[in-house]
C-alpha cells in the first residue's frame, strides 16, 4: 500500500477568461522513502498538482472538480480545514523556491523554527528551541545556537533554504514537497541544497515529490519522474528508463533541449511553439501542434491515454508523439 | 589593441565595523582584475554568489566609479571621461537582465520601449513617426518577434518573448558591448535555447561584442568564446571555453564543475 496515492486529480480555474483546466486527470503513487519527480515546463499543472493535494490553491477561482488523493486511510481532498492543518505542515512539509519570500522578514528565525512544534506538538518553548538548534544543527547551519537569533536578512540565499529544509522536517513529516527548491540558487549553493536534502531524507526515511523543470536534477534525485504537460502526465518511469529508453516526443524534446548535452557551434535544438492554452478545449494530442512530426495525421484525436509499455513504464498512447524522430 | 580592455579594475567597499567603532573594514569586491575582449567576441564570465561578478559587471557599465584601475573601451579610458560624457556614452553599453518581468516597464507598450531605445541614437526619429515605426518593427523581426505586436504590452507576452523584448531593446541603442547578465536563468529549458540560438545569431550578424555572466557553466560553455572565472574578486582562470571544462586549473574552477548537475545515462 503506498503512502499516498493520488488518483484522477482534476483542478482547474474559473476566470474571466473561462475555465483553465490546470490540472486534468493525474494519477501518482508515492512509496515511503521514495523520490518522486513531477517534471514540467512553467504553466504545466506541476505546482498545482501538489498545491491541491494540501487544499493551498485559492478557491475560488480554483476548484478541485475530481479526484482522490489517500494518504494514511483519509481522502485529502475531502478532508475538513480543522483535520487538514493537522496534516499540512507536520506529516506533510513544503518547501519553495524562492527562501526570500517564504520567510517571514520580521520574525526571527527561532520564532518561525518552532512555530510548526508549537502548533504541532504542544510542547513548551525551551523544548522547542533545543529541538530547533539541533535541527539547524542537522542542516549543517554553523553556531546554530546563536544563529538561531537571526532574521531571515542576515542569512545568505543558500542558508536561509537550509532554514526552510529544517522548518519543513523539524516534524519528521512523512512526506516533503520541494517545489523547485533550488531553482533560485546558484550552482554551487544548489549542489549542496540537493545533497542535503538527499542525506535528510535517508536519515528520516520521508518520501519527497520533487517539482523541477531541470532535467539534470531530475536525474540526480529521483527514483520514479512524472513527466507532465497541458496539465497531463504524458510519460512516466523509473528514472533510468526515462533516461536511456524514453518514448514520448515531448520527454525526447525536452532532453535534446539540455545545452550541455549539445555540440559547441551548433544551433541548440529547440521545442517550437509554446504550450497550449489550458483555457480552450484540447480535442486530441496537445503536443500535437509542437512535435516535430507535426503533419497531425499521425496524432491522437482523442485526448490519449496512459498505457503501461513495460512494469511501470507509462506513456501517453498517440502514435505521432511515440513514432515523432526526434 | 583589444576592444575592451580592464586594467587592473579594483573597487572597495569599506564599512564601519560596528555601530560604536570607527574601525573601518574594506570588502574587496573587485580586486585587480584585468581581461581584454576582441571585437565580435562572447566572453563568459562565472563564479559563485558573493564574487564579485554583478560589482565587475557595475564597473564595466560605468554604474560604479573603480578605486583605481579603468576601463578602455576602443582605447579610451572611460574612467577619465567627465560624468556628462559618460551619460552620452551609456547607448554605447547596454545590459540584458535575468528576469523580463522586472525589466520591461508594464505601462509602455513595445513599441514605445523601442522607440525610446532607438531615439537614443537617432534623436532625428523623434519627429518620424513612420520611419520610427519602421525601425521598431524591423528590429522586433531581428530578435524574432511578429511586428504584429507592436502595440502590446509587456503582460501579454510569454516569458521568452519578453526576454526577446528585453534584448531588442539592449539592441536598439547600437551598443557597442552587451552586458547579458543571467539572461536566461529565468527561463525554462526550451525557451532558454531560443534565446541562446537568438543571442548567438545577433554576434553573428551585429558582430556584438557580449560579456554572458552566468552561473549555468554548461549554458556558458555552449555560448561562450573564451569563460573567466572570478573567485573572491579575482579572476583565478580564463580559458577558451572547452578547455576550460577540459582542463580547469584552479580550485574555483574545479568546485564549479563538480556542482553541475549531470544527467546520467
Amino acid at each position: 500500500m503506498a503512502l499516498l496515492e493520488v488518483k484522477n486529480l482534476t483542478t482547474s480555474f474559473h476566470t474571466r477568461d473561462g475555465v483553465v483546466k490546470a490540472v486534468d486527470g493525474v494519477s501518482f503513487s508515492v512509496e515511503a522513502g521514495e523520490t518522486v519527480g513531477i517534471v514540467g515546463e512553467s504553466g504545466s499543472g506541476k505546482s498545482v498538482t501538489c498545491y491541491s493535494l494540501l487544499k493551498l490553491i485559492p478557491m475560488p477561482p480554483g476548484k478541485i472538480e475530481a479526484g482522490q488523493a489517500l494518504f494514511d486511510g483519509m481522502d485529502l481532498l475531502q478532508l475538513p480545514e480543522a483535520k487538514m492543518r493537522g496534516v499540512r505542515g507536520k506529516r506533510i512539509g513544503l518547501i519553495f523556491q524562492d527562501p526570500m519570500t517564504s520567510l517571514n522578514p520580521y520574525l526571527k528565525i527561532s520564532t518561525q523554527l518552532i512555530e510548526p512544534l508549537l502548533i504541532h506538538e504542544g510542547i513548551s518553548k525551551s523544548e522547542a528551541l533545543s529541538r530547533a538548534i539541533a535541527e539547524m544543527d542537522a542542516v549543517g547551519i554553523p553556531d546554530a545556537k546563536n544563529r538561531i537569533h537571526s532574521y531571515p536578512h542576515e542569512f545568505s540565499g543558500g542558508m536561509r533554504q537550509r532554514v526552510m529544509i529544517a522548518m519543513a522536517l523539524i516534524t519528521r513529516p512523512d512526506i516533503l514537497i520541494a517545489d523547485e527548491p533550488t531553482t533560485a540558487l546558484d550552482v554551487t549553493i544548489q549542489r549542496q541544497v540537493l545533497d542535503l536534502i538527499k542525506t535528510r531524507q535517508k536519515e528520516l526515511g520521508t518520501a519527497v515529490v520533487f517539482i523541477t523543470h531541470d532535467l539534470a536534477v531530475v536525474s540526480e534525485v529521483c527514483d520514479y519522474v512524472n513527466v507532465m504537460y497541458a496539465g497531463r502526465f504524458v510519460e512516466r518511469a523509473g528514472v533510468d528508463t526515462l533516461f536511456t529508453k524514453p518514448r514520448h516526443a515531448y520527454t525526447r524534446a525536452l532532453q535534446r533541449s539540455i545545452p550541455a548535452l549539445q555540440k559547441k557551434n551548433e544551433v541548440l535544438y529547440t521545442i517550437p511553439g509554446l504550450p497550449p492554452n489550458l483555457a480552450t478545449e484540447i480535442p486530441g494530442c496537445a503536443f500535437a501542434p509542437r512535435c516535430p512530426d507535426s503533419n497531425g495525421e499521425a496524432h491522437a484525436k482523442t485526448r490519449p491515454e496512459l498505457v503501461e509499455l513495460e512494469s511501470k513504464h507509462w506513456v501517453q498512447n498517440c502514435p505521432g508523439c511515440l513514432s515523432a524522430g526526434i | 589593441m583589444a576592444y575592451l580592455e580592464l586594467e587592473n579594475l579594483t573597487k572597495h567597499f569599506t564599512k564601519r565595523k560596528g555601530l560604536f567603532t570607527s574601525e573601518l573594514q574594506t570588502v574587496r569586491a573587485v580586486d585587480g582584475v584585468s581581461l581584454s575582449i576582441e571585437k565580435g567576441e562572447i566572453l563568459g564570465l562565472v563564479g559563485e554568489s558573493g564574487c564579485g561578478k554583478s560589482t565587475l559587471s557595475r564597473l564595466i557599465m560605468q554604474l560604479l566609479r573603480p578605486t583605481s584601475g579603468s576601463v578602455v573601451l576602443e582605447g579610451e579610458r572611460l574612467a577619465d571621461l567627465p560624468a556628462s560624457e559618460i551619460r552620452k556614452r551609456r547607448r554605447d553599453f547596454q545590459m540584458i537582465f535575468q528576469d523580463p518581468y522586472a525589466s520591461l516597464n508594464p505601462r509602455m507598450t513595445v513599441f514605445s520601449a523601442l522607440a525610446e531605445s532607438i531615439t537614443t541614437r537617432h534623436p532625428g526619429l523623434i519627429n518620424n513617426r513612420s520611419a520610427l515605426e519602421e525601425a521598431v518593427a524591423e528590429l522586433m523581426e531581428r530578435v524574432g518577434l511578429d511586428a504584429r505586436y507592436i502595440r502590446k504590452y509587456p503582460h501579454e507576452f510569454s516569458g521568452g518573448q519578453r526576454q526577446r523584448i528585453a534584448i531588442a531593446r539592449a539592441l536598439g541603442t547600437e551598443p557597442k558591448l552587451v552586458l547579458a547578465d543571467e539572461p536566461v536563468s529565468a527561463l525554462d529549458v526550451s525557451i532558454q535555447s531560443q534565446i541562446l540560438n537568438l543571442l548567438r545569431k545577433l554576434r553573428d550578424e551585429l558582430d556584438l561584442t557580449m560579456i554572458f555572466i552566468s552561473h549555468d557553466l554548461s549554458v556558458v560553455r555552449y555560448i561562450a568564446d573564451r569563460i573567466a572565472v572570478m573567485d573572491e574578486g579575482k579572476i583565478v582562470e580564463v580559458n577558451e571555453a572547452d578547455r576550460l571544462f577540459e582542463e580547469p586549473q584552479s580550485d574555483a574552477t574545479k568546485m564549479l564543475l563538480s556542482a553541475i548537475p549531470q544527467v546520467r545515462f
